[in-house]
């Protein structure tokens, strides 16, 4: 797992003629920050990380505002229809991406929002809402039911119990589902490209194309530390929540 | 008018998924209203969509832009910047959603599927009569299709061979030049005698091994693809055809003076072992130079030779094209900012920020591109040869290389094949591939 980003962090230290070297070093012997210098330069990468960020943070938000009510509800009610909701939501995972996007420009073209940073965060939250909700649901039913009914037994009304015993524990989930939709945006390149034309509008992910030349021939070094600059937040994001990551997934899996 | 979309359009899994993905978008997006074109005061923006990617070549574009702009104020281009590896996806959905670019850089080999499904306009009543003189008609061919010009070539690319200059000298091999280039013969023995303890004389880089051989084999009369009488374009691998793909067989697994480790790699990747002096010879772009002047080594010795002749010292290449929408309603205006754009001295801007042959006759005789330093003025002799290549407007193309030559030549390279098993793959399996779109 380490390798390719450490490969990544050295290449985008490195000046062009160390690229090309038959013994890669895992060290610079010269580390430069021109490859920065000309990864700026060369494209907005500072607009489209812009870009990118607002669309994965309010994809976020929306995300985890849809899905934790959802996620209580699936979790807590046990019926046919909530059986079916949630297989519902793992089946639709398998849906090739050809399959999702046609009904999405179905809806952007109704809104008129093509071309749009609103039509591609709601394809966004669409995209990742199913995950998140399967992600929630596993950590709804991590918390005690009888936690619940203690509040109840002491008083506390449906509301009450809700925000005051339920929430705290389930923040920590919120938390890890909503860096999880976060980074499933930030990394996100097709519906970016497709359906965004405007430059002023494009993230990251796409920019990024732009030091590709015909052929596969690339610009490494600027190449390089613009990837370099794409991966930290999600990346540093990945190692906040790993193991909170881990734990959703997991919580409830097993009856206790 | 539109055209019917031709049997033959390009059908791959990354065209199929961008199709899926267009199909609603031809009839859902919204067009380019004339509202964002031409806000009060009659002003119009078209919007210009370039490749360029290497820093040289970005500003030369965004600078060329701006003095448009300075010099029209009532034609603003907007600069709209486009990647290669998605530039075809992302025009096939751009044209079936209504919102392509006004002016669209490309690479003539990719235009068919855009030309024959009535995308891009026809330029022929539109070209300026100095352009057009300008550019040579070998060079308009790449942009033709069904007799119409759908792109105005402007940059080109010939395959020559980047050498290491020390081990030429050492080996004592005759240096061959434009005007006096060697054989395929001739070829094979400098490579011979190049190849000594742990270097070998050539390195061929065949990741992708159809369009360099095909564009090679022109050298040596080789067609592949040959036209009938009722127009329809059958495979043939006949003698003349074979030369160089032999050559390059032969070299790799009979007298072993290239590399068999580099078939499987890129054009870049080769350029470590080439800077260490594993090979003598790399077939290359002649773009790569700017590569090798980044990256070589101080002191390294390189240098530009021309691709070996055979019975002509032609070979094939696909230049880059800017193409006009055929829904752009300013046609005559996309047109002059096309012309704007390729004026002589612009070409050469243009030629100089991609390390690129320019096709304008006037830009070739510019001396920026006529220096010895990084051998432009070697690529600006090879102009004269340069040819559209053979497979430029074969509908089933696309398809004939993924399935059948691209593992047939492969195969053949590494010596897992021999000549005959290739030939009955190209010829026999290859044909009704082709078939298929011609009925």
């Amino acid at each position: 797992m380490a390798f390719p980003f450490l490969w990544l962090l050295s290449t985008a230290f490195k000046p062009p003629r160390e690229l090309a070297g038959l013994h890669p070093t895992w060290i610079p012997e010269a580390p430069t920050l021109d490859n920065f210098r000309q990864a700026f330069a060369q494209q907005p990468l500072a607009a489209a990380a812009g870009n990118s960020l607002l669309a994965a943070a309010v994809s976020a938000l929306l995300a985890i505002l849809l899905a934790t009510p959802m996620a209580y509800v699936l979790a807590r009610v046990r019926n046919r229809l909530s059986r079916a909701a949630t297989g519902w939501v793992v089946i639709s995972q398998a849906f090739p991406l050809v399959l999702v996007i046609i009904p999405l420009f179905l809806i952007l073209k109704g809104l008129h929002l093509v071309d749009s940073r609103i039509g591609l965060i709601m394809v966004y939250v669409v995209w990742s809402l199913p995950f998140a909700l399967w992600m929630l649901t596993g950590y709804v039913r991590s918390v005690p039911r009888e936690l619940e009914e203690a509040a109840a037994m002491d008083g506390a009304g449906r509301l009450r119990t809700l925000v005051s015993v339920t929430a705290p524990l389930l923040a920590p989930g919120i938390v890890a589902t909503a860096l999880f939709a976060f980074i499933t945006a930030w990394n996100e390149f097709f519906f970016a490209l497709v359906l965004l034309k405007s430059p002023e509008k494009q993230t990251l992910p796409v920019v990024l194309t732009h030091f590709l030349g015909a052929e596969g021939v690339a610009d490494l070094g600027p190449l390089a530390a613009a990837a370099l600059l794409a991966t930290l937040p999600s990346l540093l994001l990945f190692a906040v929540i790993q193991r909170r990551i881990t734990g959703g997934m997991l919580a409830g899996a097993v009856k206790s | 008018m539109r055209h019917d979309p031709a049997p033959g359009r390009r059908v791959t899994r990354r065209g199929l998924l961008a199709a899926a993905a267009a199909l609603p978008a031809a009839a859902l997006l919204p067009g380019c209203s004339d509202g964002r074109r031409r806000p009060a005061g009659g002003r119009i923006t078209l919007r210009f969509q370039s490749l360029a990617w290497q820093q040289d070549s970005l500003k030369a574009n965004k600078q060329l832009v701006a003095e448009w702009n300075r010099q029209h104020p009532d034609i603003r281009v907007q600069y709209v910047q486009g990647a290669w590896p998605t530039v075809h996806d992302q025009l096939l959905t751009s044209f079936e959603g209504g919102e392509a670019p006004d002016i669209i850089h490309d690479a003539s080999d990719d235009l068919a599927d855009f030309a024959y499904g009535g995308d891009l306009a026809d330029l022929t009543a539109l070209l300026p009569p100095r352009l057009k003189r300008d550019i040579p008609q070998r060079s308009w061919e790449t942009g033709t299709f069904d007799g119409r010009i759908h792109g105005v070539p402007f940059l080109q690319e010939p395959r020559v061979l980047i050498a290491n200059r020390a081990e030429l000298h050492r080996s004592g091999v005759r240096i061959p030049t434009p005007e006096h280039p060697w054989t395929w013969q001739e070829f094979e023995e400098a490579a011979q005698r190049l190849t000594r303890g742990s270097t070998y004389g050539v390195a061929w880089p065949l990741k992708e091994p159809v369009s360099a051989t095909l564009n090679l084999a022109l050298s040596t009369g080789g067609q592949i693809f040959h036209r009938r009488r009722d127009g329809k374009v059958e495979v043939r691998f006949d003698a003349v055809d074979q030369r160089v793909p032999r050559t390059i067989h032969d070299q790799v697994n009979v007298d072993r003076s290239a590399s068999r480790t580099t078939l499987g790699m890129g054009g870049s990747d080769t350029l470590p072992g080439f800077f260490a002096g594993r090979y003598a010879m790399v077939p290359l772009g002649f773009s790569y130079r700017q590569q090798i002047a980044q990256q070589a080594p101080r002191g390294f010795d390189w240098t530009v030779l021309p691709a070996p002749k055979g019975t002509a010292l032609d070979q094939g290449v696909s230049p880059q094209t800017l193409s006009i929408a055929e829904d752009c309603p300013y046609k005559e205006e996309a047109m002059a900012f096309i012309d704007f754009f390729l004026s002589p001295p612009n070409m050469v801007r243009l030629a100089l920020g991609d390390w690129l042959l320019p096709t304008g006759q006037e830009a070739l005789k510019d001396p920026a591109l006529r220096v010895a330093r990084y051998d432009w003025a070697t690529g600006t002799a090879l102009a004269d040869s340069l040819r559209s290549a053979p497979a430029q407007s074969v509908r089933g193309y696309p398809e004939w290389k993924d399935k059948i030559a691209t593992p047939g030549l492969q195969e053949y390279y590494s010596g897992a094949i021999g000549l005959d098993t290739l030939r009955k793959r190209l010829v026999e399996d290859g044909n009704p591939v082709l078939a298929r779109y011609q009925r």
